[in-house]
Formats: C-alpha cells, sequence, structure tokens
C-alpha cells in the first residue's frame, strides 16, 4: 500500500474536520446555553446530554461516514477509469442499492430495524459482486462503464417500477424523500450497521492505490507492471461498491460528493490518484456534515433534504474548481 | 547467453484474420532489433504476442528462455518492460512520479532515487517536478522511456517510440535506446521511420501482412525487393557522409491494394 506522503495535507483537512464536527454537534435547532453544554459532559442522562451524544452526535457521524465513504469511492472510480467525470454512482452500484432499499420501504417493512440499510446494502453487493467479476476479466475501462449504465439504467428502472406498482401514496412519499438522501434521525445503531461494509471498503480501496497509480500510464502499462491487476481492479470496484452500498444504507442517494472531493484535492496532491484516496474521504466527509449543518440550520419551513443541499452549495465551487483544473483534463 | 525473446512459429488471430503468422525470432542482450512494416503489417501484435499481451494461437514466446504464459505478473516485469504506443497519462503526474511507476515494489524513496536517476540519463534531470502534461510531446516521450529504463529489465520492448517527434527528438530517442544495448539490455522496437531503423537498429524484422519477410542487418532487410515486396516502395538503402538514408518513391497499386501482391510499376515519383 503505496499512498504516498502528505502529511501537512492530511493533517490540515483532519483539523478543519474536527471543527466542522465540533461545530456539528454544538449547533442545531436547539439552542442551549454554556451552562447547557457543560451538563451535557458532566450528566448523560441529562436533556443537553442526550440532545449532544444521541441526536446530533450519531447525525454527525453518520454525515462524516457517508461522506468519507463517497470521497473514497469517487477518487477510486475516478482513477481506475482514468475519468475525472466518474462518481460512485458510475458504475450503476448506487441505483441497484436504492432500488433495494425502495422495494423494502414499498413493501412496508420500513417499520423492521435494519431492513432499509440491509437491502440497499444487499442491492449494492449484488451490483458489486458482478462489476468484480466483470472488472477482473476486462481491461478496458470503456467496458465497465458500459456495463454501469446498463446497471444503472435498470437499477432506476426497477426503482420507477417501485414506485409505479406502489398501492401506497404513502410508501411513494417515503420512498422518494429516502431517495433525497438525509442523515435526518440517524441513531447509533443505524451508524454501527453501515460502519462494518464502510471500513471493509475503505481498507480494501486503499489496499489497491498503487494499481491506481499505475492505471494512469494505461491498461497496457500496468499490465506488464508487475502487479497484479486482475486482482487490484476487482478488488478497487469491490470496495467501491462495499462503500457505495454503506452510504446508501445510511442516508439514501447523495450525490456530487463523490464527484467532487476528488477534485478538491487533486490539485494538492500533484494529480496523484493513490495519493489522493485519504484527503478525498475526508474532504467527503467535510462537505457532508458542513452540509448536513446547513440543511439543520438554514431557517424553512420543512428542513432540507441533505442530497439537495450539497448539489446546491457545491455545484457552484465545484465548477470554479473545475474550471482551474481543466488544464489537467487534457489527454 | 540466453536470449531476451524468442518467438518460435507464432501465430495471432485478431477478428478472424490471421494478425501475426508463423513468426520465429530471437534477441538477444545488446542488441537493437528494429520491426518494420506498414499499417496493420502486425508490428504491433508482434510486440504484444512477445510480452504475452496477445494470446498466440500457434507457436511460442518465451521471455527470458521461459515460456511467456507461464510467467507470473512479477516475473515477466522482472525479464521485460513495455512502452506502448499509447502515450496518454491520465492525469498531470510529476515526471519523476511517471519514472518511478517503472519500480512499483520498491518503497517509495527508494523508487523516486530510481527515477531522477533515469530522467537525468534521458537528459530531463531538471524537469523532474514538472507536470507530464505541462511537458512538449518529446519531453513526454523522454520521460516515459525513462520510466521504462527505471525497470531495469533486460528486455525493453518499445512501441514507436518516435511517432510524432521532431528529428532531434527521434534521434535522441534512438540513441537512448542504443545507451540501453550497449549497457546490455536487449532492445525491441518497432518503426515506420526507415531511415531511423537503419541508423539505429542492429537488425530488422520486416513484417508484411503478419509475416516475416525479412530478419537482418539493415542493409539486407531493407534490400529494394523487401522495399518493394513489405511497404510497395521503389528504392533503397543509400550510404551518405551522414549515414545511410532510405532513398525510395511509391509504386501505384491499381488493382491489388495488398502490398504483398502484384503491383502497378507506375512510378508517382514521391521521395520519402
Amino acid at each position: 500500500m503505496n499512498l504516498g506522503s502528505d502529511p501537512r495535507l492530511i493533517l490540515g483537512l483532519t483539523g478543519s474536520l474536527a471543527a466542522v464536527f465540533a461545530l456539528a454537534i454544538g449547533l442545531g435547532e436547539t439552542p442551549l446555553s454554556y451552562i447547557q453544554y457543560h451538563q451535557a459532559f458532566i450528566d448523560m442522562s441529562s436533556a443537553p446530554a442526550q440532545i449532544l451524544w444521541f441526536i446530533r452526535a450519531p447525525r454527525a457521524v453518520a454525515a462524516a461516514l457517508v461522506g468519507s465513504a463517497l470521497g473514497l469511492a469517487g477518487a477510486v472510480m475516478q482513477g481506475l477509469l482514468r475519468n475525472p467525470l466518474a462518481d460512485p454512482g458510475v458504475l450503476g452500484v448506487s441505483a441497484t442499492s436504492a432500488f433495494g432499499a425502495a422495494l423494502v420501504i414499498a413493501l412496508g417493512l420500513a417499520a423492521t430495524p435494519g431492513a432499509v440499510q440491509m437491502a440497499a446494502l444487499g442491492g449494492a453487493l449484488v451490483a458489486g459482486a458482478l462489476l468484480t467479476l466483470l472488472a477482473a476479466r476486462l481491461t478496458e475501462p470503456q467496458t465497465l462503464i458500459l456495463f454501469g449504465v446498463a446497471l444503472s439504467s435498470l437499477g432506476g428502472a426497477a426503482t420507477a417500477l417501485v414506485f409505479n406498482l406502489s398501492p401506497s401514496p404513502v410508501a411513494t412519499a417515503e420512498v422518494l424523500s429516502w431517495l433525497l438522501g438525509s442523515v435526518a434521525n440517524r441513531d447509533w445503531s443505524d451508524v454501527a450497521v453501515a460502519t462494518a461494509p464502510a471500513v471493509a471498503g475503505m481498507v480494501i480501496c486503499l489496499w489497491s492505490a498503487q494499481a491506481l497509480r499505475m492505471l494512469a500510464l494505461g491498461e497496457e502499462t500496468a499490465a506488464l507492471s508487475g502487479l497484479r491487476m486482475a486482482r487490484l481492479r476487482g478488488a478497487a470496484v469491490a470496495g467501491a461498491a462495499l462503500l457505495t452500498g454503506a452510504a446508501v444504507a445510511l442516508a439514501g442517494v447523495i450525490g456530487f460528493v463523490g464527484l467532487a472531493a476528488p477534485h478538491l484535492v487533486r490539485g494538492r496532491v500533484s494529480d496523484d490518484p493513490a495519493r489522493t484516496l485519504i484527503p478525498s474521504a475526508i474532504v467527503g466527509a467535510i462537505l457532508l456534515v458542513a452540509a448536513d449543518l446547513a440543511a439543520r440550520t438554514i431557517p424553512s419551513s420543512e428542513e432540507l433534504k441533505l442530497g439537495v443541499v450539497t448539489a446546491l452549495f457545491g455545484a457552484p465551487l465545484f465548477a470554479m474548481v473545475s474550471w482551474r483544473a481543466a488544464r489537467s483534463w487534457r489527454g | 547467453m540466453t536470449e531476451a525473446l524468442t518467438l518460435a512459429g507464432a501465430s495471432v488471430t485478431l477478428g478472424g484474420h490471421l494478425a501475426l503468422d508463423g513468426v520465429s525470432l530471437t534477441v538477444r542482450g545488446g542488441e537493437v532489433l528494429g520491426v518494420l512494416g506498414a499499417n496493420g503489417g502486425g508490428k504491433t501484435t508482434l510486440l504484444r504476442a512477445a510480452l504475452g499481451l496477445a494470446r498466440l494461437t500457434s507457436g511460442e514466446a518465451r521471455l527470458g528462455g521461459c515460456p511467456v504464459g507461464s510467467l507470473s505478473e512479477f516475473r515477466r516485469a522482472l525479464l521485460a518492460a513495455y512502452l506502448p504506443q499509447e502515450r496518454r497519462v491520465g492525469w498531470n503526474l510529476p515526471a519523476w512520479s511517471v519514472a518511478a511507476l517503472g519500480l512499483p515494489h520498491l518503497p517509495p524513496a527508494k523508487a523516486r532515487a530510481k527515477a531522477l536517476s533515469a530522467l537525468a540519463e534521458v537528459g530531463l534531470g531538471a524537469l523532474a517536478e514538472r507536470g507530464v502534461m505541462d511537458m512538449s510531446g518529446g519531453e513526454r516521450a523522454r520521460v516515459l522511456l525513462a520510466r521504462l529504463i527505471t525497470t531495469g529489465a533486460p528486455l525493453l520492448v518499445a512501441d514507436e517510440p518516435a511517432a510524432g517527434l521532431d528529428p532531434d527528438a527521434q534521434l535522441q530517442v534512438m540513441e537512448l535506446l542504443r545507451a540501453r544495448a550497449a549497457k546490455g539490455s536487449a532492445v525491441v522496437v518497432s518503426l515506420h521511420d526507415l531511415t531511423l531503423a537503419a541508423r539505429g537498429c542492429d537488425r530488422l524484422a520486416v513484417l508484411a501482412a503478419g509475416r516475416l519477410v525479412a530478419l537482418g542487418p539493415p542493409e539486407q532487410a531493407l534490400s529494394p525487393e523487401i522495399l518493394r515486396q513489405a511497404f510497395g516502395l521503389d528504392g533503397g538503402l543509400i550510404s551518405t557522409a551522414f549515414g545511410s538514408v532510405i532513398a525510395a518513391g511509391r509504386i501505384a497499386k491499381e488493382s491489388n491494394p495488398d502490398n504483398t501482391g502484384e503491383v502497378n510499376d507506375r512510378r508517382e515519383g514521391l521521395a520519402r
């Protein structure tokens, strides 16, 4: 695992994440006084402690976990496909994962603890397994992208079919709301369900780092580099699928973060696909914790959806960064 | 000395047609073998087959005396390194980082030291930190050559490394490959420029429609008969004060577009 060395960048980003995280736990709809903050640290049964540690903290951790998973998966996809437009959804894993969750919600099983998460994860794993087999056998990224587009269309159509055949408008609204992406009302048990696949995905993705760097020179050079490319390519896809599945299971479908996070750090790591991984994960976490904080605190009649906020605020920023980085996209 | 590369009756079928037809040759350390032929003649297929990237339909390819199919990825990389025709680098990596990819198994500091040494060898020591997309085509070609050198493999295979470069950069690339051969490496290089091949290679393998039609020193492999058969050119190798050059004119082909077939002997007078 050769991820390069960027201790200052990683330290700086970790500091920023800690700061955003502190804000996310400290600020919210219910204003707290200094005495109440103090009480939250010394008396776990107090109301302020409940708000901070059992409502805001799991929500912030969920946002950070989803953001880092999407940021890392995006960086892996862009490196694997040598394509700056790739994101975690490009291979169709988000779509199949969303279909799994939508089906369970429409069947009225959403109240069963962990059912939606497991269904989303299941959808991601089925797609991930198919893509991993394909990635190990195919060397052309275009074929993988085309297969991903097909899988994405299939997942989207299947989800639309769920809407189409759903007997209850309540269930339909619930599916739609879930598809817009949110970490509202997530508790520690929700976080726990997604942690295992997310951590596994992160370890697998980081293991494939050197292969991503080698792929910058093309498939044929990589094939003769001495690295076990079929295995590493498969691992990168499997890892990204696990990360995407974990993110969708915890927060629904959230776009943009996986596409933007790698671009926000690429200039600081000399464009190196391997060195992009860890900073992308941290930037993804910062983006999503900040976006969730905004979603919670921006005054509106109803809480804004996380996926909506990330796109609304992130897209202009991303356009600006992309404009600056455009010269490095030349072939 | 063990042959760095051996092809014995190697044939490859691509899309239902024979792209390489029973080619046999060997390459030893210290020599530069040029692979020539018209577009679609089988040059790249020969290189890919030799390295195990194209599946042989018959015959055998050996690297360092071992059948290429029996080698692990790691062992194959120890025996041969490849510079493919495609020179696109996916990201704007610094030159040293690209050159260091020749040794992906080494610790980063050691790989960087070797990469810097290879960049100095190709005359780009001062540009080690520059992004490859911010370089000229010639500089980028030399960076990729530095990666090839960094591998330290006894067989270096380069597919059209001089394509698209200005005359000075072309000569530079050939000189760098010759320098590696002088240090004991076996070099196999496919080229389109016949004069460059005649000057820079010890032996030439000339392909026409996948078949090896000549294998030998330039004056033998670029005889008027071979030029006519493989390239549809009327001409030959001429010695000048600056080295050998090819002087040839195109022969118009009215009835049969196949280079190996009968040609109409009407000269168009195009000098190369």
